[in-house]
């Protein structure tokens, strides 16, 4: 049997750091590149997995001993009109390549996540949202048309109206099914380089989510960050922020924001402190009466006059990307790394479960450090993580003494999540059991995905770690 | 951090110290890719391991560790390397390895056999090469991993019985010294275990008869001095103090010693 050459074998993480394995890891820059590794993976015996920057939280992306097909060289865009806002481009184009090539022209992604570092394919593959995901649907609802490479060697163009099977389910499927080798999307037209934000404050859990019904028509954007440290009337304390895009004319001088170097992020924090060294200082405070401290502080806050001013504008980027203001904030959390548990539940019973999965937290002593809360409204994709209702996402530090601890946590949670026909989203899980995948699909989803895996790779060639944990038919 | 071990190959896996590390392994709930020439016992420890592991899994729905053997013969070093790479690929990644093969036929005081002793470097020293090198290779690309040689307390010095057998133990615990001072630095561990007298069928052609230990005690300390990083371990400790005596004999009075 052909042996790997060793020096392609690299560890690969999960973006939290929590999950890793080794795979050897190839980066094509061309269609005949990735079917080279294709027919490598069948000469050799091995798996593939793919890769893009390796946003994904947990295992999505990582293949332990598999051929890791890292496509982030195929990163051009091919096709750009500035008139319609239509572009055209390869998988490896990212978040952060897309929205400084388009913004001059006044237009921006319509959904992004929190980060600017993902790929386009692997946001795809996904099927992220984003603060606007109650307005805007997930990315996949913009996306025109797409071309996509089979592991049988089919290669197909696909529309919503010439294959809507394929589209529905190519778009959502973790990366089962093919691999995108050109994406065409619609952007959204802006008319200003900035936003308009408003900060409020909600007392406790219920009031987050009376604020959010009150805000969300009235918002383009809507999230909350929830203080999980309290109990008793500040239960669930929360910030919220909204913003919305400009109107035509509000903005007198557009060209001047829809400058990329005005949308860039601040290099240093409070005026002083580079960017670089922040998360060396937020390390200290990387424990439960630490992140206590911060967040209440967070909430004081926003009671200040100037500080905490509850009005004010915001480049695009400054407001999309806020994961991205501390370059290595996971650091901070240690070698431990961390985990994000998010779970889509609809909305009769939201409040509920979130208050149960936070009251799970402190009952264990394993507090997440940040709750993220966000509005969603379901879509048509095979692997849908969305529901009417909100999502609530947790980050929790991971240690090697609480690991056992905290996945039994989650395994509560899911319970939870399940019984209240909640959902879960690939890009943030480590956590789930194929148990949990079965029950949150359905039977039938499920042989869908198969039957479609079936046809277009029969010799189930594409999996991840995710994939071989959770689907029945790769354990 | 010290991650937990989930994946290790034992060579030399279906008897004696060899099948005693398996089944320390399997308790602490590691994959196992056994190699050895032999199936028929290969299959006997893979089932005693495999319900060790399932006894000693506190927790049901964690799935057990698994077990896989290969058949193959130490001597045939160019299948070495495609094997490596695929019992990785079975168990899923790597995160030690032990090289256990090796043989000590009997020789007499009087006997100087090429043939028997070039069949002991080559199982002991060439083999242990064609295995470690390829591990090494991996744990240096990986930055991380353990490599841990068999060796002995017979490589120390000289002594008159099985010249060779005690060359190969002497060029192996050099030849893992080595690995260990260039692999150190990426963040690979390499540990030199110098057992003595452990009672184990090879055991039996030995002339010395000291301080004879159980294979089960000595895999369980050679685990532990893995899993810390130990550079060499003498085991049971007390080799280490002989050991002390052995260096710092003189050769004019060690050549007069009936050892």
């Amino acid at each position: 049997m052909q042996v790997l050459p060793v020096d392609h074998l690299e560890k690969i993480e999960g973006w939290g750091g929590a999950v890793s394995s080794f795979g050897y890891v190839y980066r094509p820059a061309t269609i005949e590149g990735i079917k080279e590794i294709f027919q490598l993976a069948r000469d050799t015996g091995r798996k593939v997995t793919f890769r893009g920057s390796g946003r994904s939280y947990g295992d999505a992306s990582t293949g332990a001993e598999h051929l890791v097909l890292d496509l982030s060289r195929m990163n051009r865009i091919t096709g750009w009109d500035p008139h319609s806002g239509i572009i055209t481009m390869e998988p490896g184009v990212t978040i952060e390549q897309l929205w400084e090539y388009i913004i001059e022209d006044g237009w921006w992604p319509p959904v992004v996540p929190g980060t600017m570092y993902p790929t386009i394919g692997g946001c795809l593959g996904m099927n992220i949202h984003g603060k606007n995901n109650f307005k805007a649907g997930p990315i996949g609802e913009h996306v025109l048309a797409f071309d996509m490479l089979f592991p049988n060697g089919e290669t197909k163009h696909v529309t919503r109206e010439n294959d809507p099977e394929i589209f529905y389910s190519a778009i959502s499927s973790f990366g089962m099914l093919g691999c995108f080798t050109s994406i065409t999307m619609q952007m959204k037209k802006v008319y200003s380089g900035v936003m308009n934000v408003h900060a409020y404050t909600s007392k406790d859990l219920h009031d987050l989510f009376t604020c959010f019904e009150d805000y969300l028509s009235g918002s383009d954007y809507l999230v909350g960050w929830v203080d999980c440290f309290p109990s008793g009337k500040h239960f669930g304390r929360a910030i919220i922020h909204q913003a919305n895009y400009l109107n035509e004319g509000e903005d007198h001088f557009p060209s001047q924001t829809l400058q990329v170097k005005n949308q860039l992020l601040p290099d240093t924090i409070l005026g002083i402190i580079p960017k670089s060294v922040v998360w060396v200082l937020m390390r200290p405070f990387s424990n439960n009466i630490g992140m206590r401290c911060i967040n209440a502080l967070r909430m004081l806050a926003t009671k200040l006059p100037i500080i905490g001013k509850a009005s004010y504008t915001q480049s695009h980027a400054e407001f999309a990307f806020l994961l991205d203001y501390v370059p290595g904030w996971k650091k901070s959390y240690g070698r431990g790394g961390l985990i994000q548990y998010q779970s889509f539940i609809p909305k009769e019973h939201a409040e509920t479960v979130f208050r149960k999965q936070i009251e799970l937290s402190q009952q264990c002593g394993i507090i997440p450090f940040l709750g993220v809360f966000k509005r969603h409204r379901p879509d048509k994709f095979l692997i849908t993580h969305a529901v009417d209702g909100y999502s609530l996402a947790l980050d929790y530090k991971v240690t090697n003494r609480n690991r056992e601890k905290l996945w039994e946590l989650c395994y509560k949670m899911n319970d939870v999540v399940l019984e209240a026909g909640g959902r879960f989203y690939f890009a943030k899980d480590a956590t789930l059991r194929a148990s949990d995948f079965q029950a949150f699909l359905g039977e039938e989803t499920i042989v869908k995905l198969e039957s479609l895996k079936h046809r277009f790779d029969p010799e189930n060639l594409l999996q991840t770690d995710l994939s071989r944990r959770l689907m029945r038919e790769q354990q | 951090m010290q991650k937990k071990w989930k994946h290790a190959i034992v060579v030399g896996a279906s008897q004696g110290i060899g099948e005693a590390l398996v089944l320390e392994l399997a308790r602490g709930g590691v994959s196992v890719g056994l190699v050895s020439r032999n199936p028929d016992a290969m299959k006997q420890v893979i089932s005693k391991a495999e319900s060790l592991a399932a006894s000693a899994n506190p927790k049901p729905q964690t799935p057990n560790p698994t077990f896989i053997s290969f058949v193959h013969d130490v001597t045939n070093y160019a299948e070495a390397p495609a094997l490596f790479q695929e019992i990785t690929r079975q168990l899923g990644g790597l995160d030690l390895i032990i090289y256990n093969a090796g043989i000590m036929p009997e020789v007499k005081l009087d006997e100087f056999d090429f043939a028997k002793d070039k069949s002991i470097i080559d199982v002991n020293v060439l083999g242990a090469m064609s295995w470690l090198n390829e591990a090494a290779k991996r744990f240096r690309a990986a930055g991380s991993g353990t490599i841990a040689g068999i060796s002995s307390i017979a490589g120390e010095r000289g002594r008159r019985g099985m010249p060779a057998y005690i060359a190969s133990k002497s060029a192996l615990s050099a030849y893992l010294e080595s690995l260990r001072n260039r692999l150190s630095q990426h963040g690979v561990k390499v540990v030199t275990i110098k057992p003595g007298v452990i009672d184990t069928e090879m055991a039996k052609n030995s002339p010395l008869k000291l301080w004879i230990y159980s294979p089960e005690k000595a895999a369980h300390e050679i685990i532990r001095a893995a899993r810390r990083g130990t550079t060499v371990k003498y085991v049971p400790w007390k080799w280490r103090l002989v050991s002390f005596v052995l260096h710092t004999t003189p050769s004019f009075i060690f050549r007069r010693l009936p050892i």
